[in-house]
C-alpha cells in the first residue's frame, strides 16, 4: 500500500485547479488520479468557445482551457496518473485503483478531493415509449463521437431537451452537413443560455418547440422518426396535437447528473437538491478530510466557477492537513422559496479559509426582477435586487465573515418582484 | 418614392436581458432600432443586421488520422461559415502540432488564420 497526502481523483478542470492550487499553497505530495488516457476532463470535446472570460478574461474554447491547467500543473510537478481508475473508495481515505501496468493498487491518502465530474442523463430515466434502435445518443456522446472520434451520428436529427450541450450540438452537427429538424423542450423556457439559443439555433433557422416532447420513439433497427406533442399546464402531452417527425437520430440533452458512485461508497451524505455531497465552507464533505468540487458536486454552466470552487477545496484540504482533522460546529444553511438549492449546506465562520465566502444557488424558475434574501436567526442580514434569474444560470453570492460570525442559521430565498421594465409592443 | 420597409429582429447576448431588438430596414438603411434597453444593444443590433460575424470552431485531420480542433483567429462573416467548413475539410496537419499554431490561411478568403487549440504530440 502506498501513503499519500493529498489525492485527487479525476483530472478535469475541477481535479486540475484544484491541484495546481495545492501545490501552490505547498502541498509536497499532489496525486491526480483519472481514468482516461489524456487530463483535460469533458473540456477536451468541448471545441467551442465560451470558456474562461472570468478566470482568464478571455474567450477559450474547452481544449484550450484544459491546455493551460495541465501546462501549469506538469510545471509546478504535480502527479497525474492516466489510464487508472478508482474503483474503491472508503471513509478512512483508502483508495483502489486499477489500470493495466500496475494492476489493482491502494493508496492510502491523508486528504482526499473528489473531481469526478458528471454523467449524462439517458432515455432510461425519462422513459419513452417505442423500441429500442439505434440512433439514440446522448449529446454528449454524440459530441465525442463527432469531434474526437471524427463521424456523425446521423443525417437527420431530432435534440430533445434544450440543455447547452444539446444546443452546441445542433449548430456542430449542422455546419457538418447533417438537417437538424427541431429542438423539443418540455419546460415553457429553455435551459440554455441565451447566447447559445442565438447562436446555435436562430442562426440556422433550427426551431425551438416550447412545452413539447417526444410521445414515441419509431423504428426497429434504426431510428426512423419520433412523434412530439405539445404538453398542457401539468407536462401531460396533448395528443391532438401529436405529429411525427421523420428523423434517423435522436439526440438527448436532458440534463446532468454527478457522479458520485464513490461518494456512496465511502458513506458520504448526499444533498438530494444537488445530486452531489453536503460540504461546509471548506468544500469538506460529510466525511472530514474528503472534500469535493466541479461538477460531482453540483452540476455547473460555466467552467470559471468550477475553477473557483477547486482552488476553495484545494485551500480546504490544506488547512485539513493543517489543523490535522480538528472538529468544528456548523450552522446550517437553508434554501427557502424560490431556490432550488444553496451551496456549502453548513459552515463555520471561524474555520473559514478565505475573509469572505462564496454561495451558489439556482432558482426554481426563471425570474424577471427577483430579490435574493439572506437571513439568519435575527433575521434579513443581507438582500440583493437581481434581473433575469435562470435555472440555467448559477446565482453566486459573497458574505464577509464578519456578517456570518455568530449567528446560529443561514437562509437564503428568492422572492419574484414585479417586472418594472418596459418594453414596447 | 418609398423604398420597401422590412423589419428584422434580433435577440442580443451582451447580457442576461436578452433584448429582442427590432431593427427596420428600409432601401437598405437602418431605418429605426427599438426594444433594446441600452445602447450597447443598438450597436450590437447594426452589427448582426449590417455585417454579423461569428469565431468558427471545427476540427481538421491530422496526417494519423487523428482530430484537432480549431478556431479562426478573428470573427468571419456568418455567410461564410458552411464554406470555411467545406474547404477545412480537406486540410491534413502534421503531427506534432502546438496550440495556437497556424494551421490554414485565409479562409474562405476571408484573410482570417485557422489556429490549432490544442496541442497534439
Ligand atoms: C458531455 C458534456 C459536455 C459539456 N459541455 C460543456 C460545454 O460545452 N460548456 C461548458 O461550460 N460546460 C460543459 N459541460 C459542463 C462541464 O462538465 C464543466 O464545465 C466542467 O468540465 C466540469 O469539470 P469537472 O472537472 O468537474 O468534470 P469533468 O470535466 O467531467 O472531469 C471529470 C474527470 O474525472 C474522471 N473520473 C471520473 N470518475 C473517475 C474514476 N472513478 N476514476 C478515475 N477518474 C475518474 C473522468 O475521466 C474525467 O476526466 C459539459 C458536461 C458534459 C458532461
Ligand atoms: S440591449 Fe442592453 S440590456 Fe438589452 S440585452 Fe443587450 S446589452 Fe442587455
Amino acid at each position: 500500500m502506498q501513503s499519500r497526502e493529498l489525492v485527487i481523483i479525476g483530472a478535469g478542470p475541477a481535479g486540475l485547479s484544484a491541484a495546481v492550487e495545492a501545490r501552490r499553497l505547498g502541498i509536497k505530495d499532489v496525486l491526480v488520479i483519472d481514468r482516461e488516457p489524456e487530463p483535460g476532463g469533458i473540456l477536451k470535446q468541448c471545441i467551442h468557445t465560451g470558456f474562461g472570460l472570468h478566470v482568464f478574461n478571455e474567450e477559450l474554447t474547452g481544449p484550450e482551457y484544459a491546455e493551460r491547467f495541465i501546462r501549469e500543473a506538469e510545471n509546478l510537478g504535480v502527479e497525474i496518473m492516466l489510464d487508472t481508475m478508482v474503483i474503491e473508495l472508503s471513509a478512512d481515505k483508502r483508495i483502489v485503483a486499477v489500470n493495466n501496468r500496475e494492476g489493482l493498487m491502494e493508496i492510502q491518502a491523508k486528504a482526499i478531493i473528489l473531481a469526478m465530474g458528471c454523467r449524462e442523463r439517458t432515455r432510461g430515466a425519462i422513459n419513452i415509449p417505442g423500441f429500442r434502435p439505434a440512433g439514440i445518443f446522448t449529446a454528449g456522446t454524440a459530441q465525442r463521437f463527432v469531434n474526437i472520434e471524427g463521424y456523425m451520428p446521423g443525417r437527420e436529427i431530432v435534440i430533445l431537451g434544450s440543455g447547452d450541450i444539446g444546443l452546441i450540438m445542433a449548430r456542430r452537427l449542422t455546419l457538418e452537413g447533417a438537417k437538424v429538424k427541431c429542438v423539443v423542450e418540455i419546460m415553457p423556457y429553455s435551459n440554455g443560455l441565451t447566447r447559445n439559443i442565438v447562436q446555435c439555433l436562430e442562426d440556422y433557422d433550427i426551431p425551438l418547440l416550447l412545452k413539447h416532447t417526444v410521445v414515441n420513439i419509431h423504428g426497429r433497427k434504426r431510428v426512423e422518426g419520433v412523434t412530439i406533442a405539445e404538453v398542457d399546464e401539468n407536462m401531460k402531452p396533448i395528443m391532438s396535437t401529436a405529429k411525427f417527425v421523420p428523423c434517423d437520430t435522436l439526440l438527448l440533452s436532458v440534463g446532468l447528473i454527478p457522479e458520485n458512485e464513490l461518494s456512496r461508497m465511502a458513506e458520504i451524505t448526499i444533498d438530494e437538491a444537488t445530486g452531489g455531497p453536503v460540504v461546509n465552507q471548506r468544500m469538506e464533505t460529510s466525511v472530514p478530510g474528503i472534500f469535493a468540487c466541479g461538477n460531482v458536486l453540483h452540476v455547473h454552466d460555466l467552467v470559471d466557477y468550477v475553477t473557483r470552487e477547486a482552488e476553495l477545496a484545494a485551500r480546504g484540504a490544506a488547512s485539513y492537513l493543517a489543523d490535522g482533522g480538528k472538529k468544528y460546529e456548523y450552522v446550517p444553511v437553508s434554501t427557502g422559496s424560490g431556490l432550488r438549492y444553496v451551496l456549502p449546506q453548513r459552515i463555520n465562520a471561524d474555520a473559514m479559509t478565505d475573509s469572505r465566502q462564496n454561495f451558489f444557488m439556482r432558482s426554481v424558475r426563471p425570474m424577471n426582477k427577483a430579490r435574493l434574501i439572506i437571513e439568519s436567526e435575527k433575521g434579513v442580514i443581507k438582500s440583493k435586487a437581481m434581473r433575469h434569474v435562470k435555472p440555467s444560470e448559477m446565482i453566486s453570492i459573497q458574505l464577509g465573515r464578519d456578517e456570518v460570525i455568530g449567528i446560529k442559521m443561514l437562509r437564503f430565498s428568492l422572492q419574484e418582484e414585479g417586472d418594472g421594465v418596459e418594453r414596447d409592443g | 418614392m418609398s423604398a420597401m420597409v422590412n423589419e428584422k429582429t434580433v435577440t442580443c447576448i451582451i447580457c442576461p436581458a436578452g433584448c429582442r431588438i427590432r431593427v427596420s430596414m428600409q432601401g437598405g438603411e437602418i431605418a429605426s432600432i427599438k426594444g433594446n434597453l441600452c445602447k450597447r444593444g443598438e450597436n450590437y443590433a447594426k452589427d448582426e443586421v449590417t455585417h454579423p460575424t461569428r469565431v468558427l470552431t471545427t476540427t481538421v485531420r491530422l496526417e494519423d488520422g487523428r482530430l484537432l480542433p480549431v478556431k479562426t483567429a478573428r470573427p468571419i462573416p456568418k455567410a461564410l461559415l458552411f464554406d470555411a467548413v467545406k474547404e477545412l475539410s480537406n486540410v491534413v496537419v502534421k503531427v506534432p502540432v502546438k496550440i495556437g499554431q497556424v494551421v490554414y490561411s485565409n479562409v474562405a478568403g476571408t484573410g482570417v488564420d485557422v489556429v490549432a487549440t490544442r496541442s497534439w504530440k
